[in-house]
């Protein structure tokens, strides 16, 4: 088990090196195109697999009849109709154009409306969870700027829009390069950690 | 050749490892973070009240940057897989994107293996629950709903979807805490939960829930490299104030 352990990150990390070398080292770059040519490849088999591992997850609660398993049924057996019908009639034809103009989309369009009311109902809760000045200045702020950017039917509110806009092209626009800034740094140092092979998230080890 | 760029990662390489070593020798002396605080109190309480964490890792693709921010939640779930392993109630990690989701199978079963009990790991504790991101959020909502969950992980990539997943937290009484690095999502996660990761602070996580001495060595170089980019930034801001560029 501990030399696959080993085996694993040797490949791990010199695929890293090599695809990280190709960046810098134009002599590297077409084993870099390669390399990212077969991670691509993988992906797709990985589809492959987490729509099993779904599948699987979902038909193993429809056995346990588990709370919920109705969802988990339905689940299971639109998969397994949209995987048959798209095999037969391939991704083009008629009804699976339906299934996606008439199901998915919409589905998804309905789970967005319902982001708008979490959204307003999470500024309205956050006073009563957090009272501190982050808070209200985070309320403050959203506020101001939303009646800044808003289309009023009197027009726009004397003063407000364009502070509005000194407030999300300076303040929050630096703010906001200030953090991926350090979430830059914070990915640069992971990536740093895989590829000195001293974080392994594969292999079992 | 990109000069400056490859300069960067060499000094970042070396200051990691030499940090690393010295780490070793002295213990690390981290800032209070309530929200990661709360995180490894979580750990013991949802072991003792026999109930379970629920690990969302986003739904970063390693083809892009955004992958960056699952291989963080990665590494965190492996300590936590560690630590909750032998509850009668084992952990959930759920991601949306397929790679990450068998990545995150094969973290948690090495964590089942680092405590010794690799027979207790159930293959589908880590899930793929949607492809889209609001496929995703109704997957990994349905697991907080139904699978007696006190607090939700959520460390990594997510967009404003990760308010329904917060929205169904706050109505089963589960605990959020998370950090995204998406600046959207980020937002959304500061007004759901009670104390929220800005930031950076979602690479912390490993160093305060005690991943090992190089995520503490990784926080020491961040600092440092965050000092060499204040110093560049106030050294333009200084040249071209006086006319130099």
């Amino acid at each position: 088990m501990r030399i696959f352990s080993v085996i694993f990150a040797f490949i791990a990390i010199t695929a890293g090196v090599l695809v990280l070398l190709g960046y810098f080292i134009p002599a590297f770059s077409v084993i870099q195109v390669l390399l990212l040519n077969w991670a691509v490849i993988l992906a797709g088999v990985a589809v492959i697999v987490g729509v099993f591992n779904l599948a699987l997850v979902h038909s193993d609660k429809v056995r346990r009849g588990e709370k919920g398993s109705v969802y988990s049924a339905l689940l299971v057996v639109s998969l397994l109709a949209t995987l048959i019908f798209g095999i037969f009639l391939r991704p083009g034809h008629t009804i699976m154009k339906m299934v996606v103009n008439g199901i998915i989309i919409p589905s998804e369009a309905a789970l967005m409306g319902l982001l708008t009311i979490s959204l307003l109902y999470a500024a309205i809760r956050l006073l009563r969870r957090r009272v501190d000045l982050m808070s209200i200045i985070f309320l403050i702020t959203a506020a101001f700027v939303l009646l800044g950017t808003a289309t009023l039917t009197f027009g726009g509110i004397p003063l407000i829009g364009e502070a509005s806009q000194w407030v999300t092209q300076v303040l929050a626009l630096g703010g906001a390069r200030g953090i991926l800034i350090g979430v830059s740094l914070g990915i640069l140092m992971t990536g740093l950690r895989v590829l000195f092979g001293i974080d392994r998230p594969y292999g079992g080890n | 050749m990109k000069i400056i760029e490859l300069a960067i990662l060499a000094v970042s390489a070396l200051l990691l490892l030499a940090v690393t070593f010295w780490k070793r020798r002295s213990p690390a002396n981290l800032r209070d973070i309530p929200a990661l605080t709360r995180l490894a109190r979580t750990l013991g309480l949802s072991i003792e009240d026999g109930t379970r964490l629920h690990i969302s890792l986003g739904r970063g693709s390693f083809l892009d940057v955004r992958g960056g921010s699952g291989l963080a939640g990665l590494a965190v779930l492996r300590h936590i897989a560690e630590r909750t392993s032998v509850s009668d109630e084992p952990s959930i990690a759920s991601a949306g994107d397929p790679a990450l989701g068998l990545l995150a199978q094969d973290t948690l079963q090495a964590g089942y293996h680092a405590a010794g009990v690799e027979e207790l790991y159930v293959p589908t504790t880590g899930r793929v629950t949607g492809l889209t991101p609001f496929g995703y959020a109704a997957g990994a909502m349905n697991i907080s709903q139904h699978e007696n969950v006190s607090t939700n992980i959520l460390l990594g990539h997510f967009g404003p979807e990760v308010a329904l997943l917060a929205e169904t937290a706050d109505r089963e009484n589960i605990t959020v805490i998370g950090a995204s690095d998406d600046l959207t999502g980020q937002a959304v996660i500061f007004a759901n939960t009670q104390d929220a990761l800005i930031g950076e602070e979602l690479f912390a996580a490993g160093a305060y829930l005690g991943a090992g001495v190089s995520h503490a060595a990784s926080l020491t170089v961040q600092d440092i490299l965050r000092w060499f980019i204040i110093l560049a930034l106030m050294g333009g801001a200084f040249a071209k104030f006086a006319g130099m560029i």
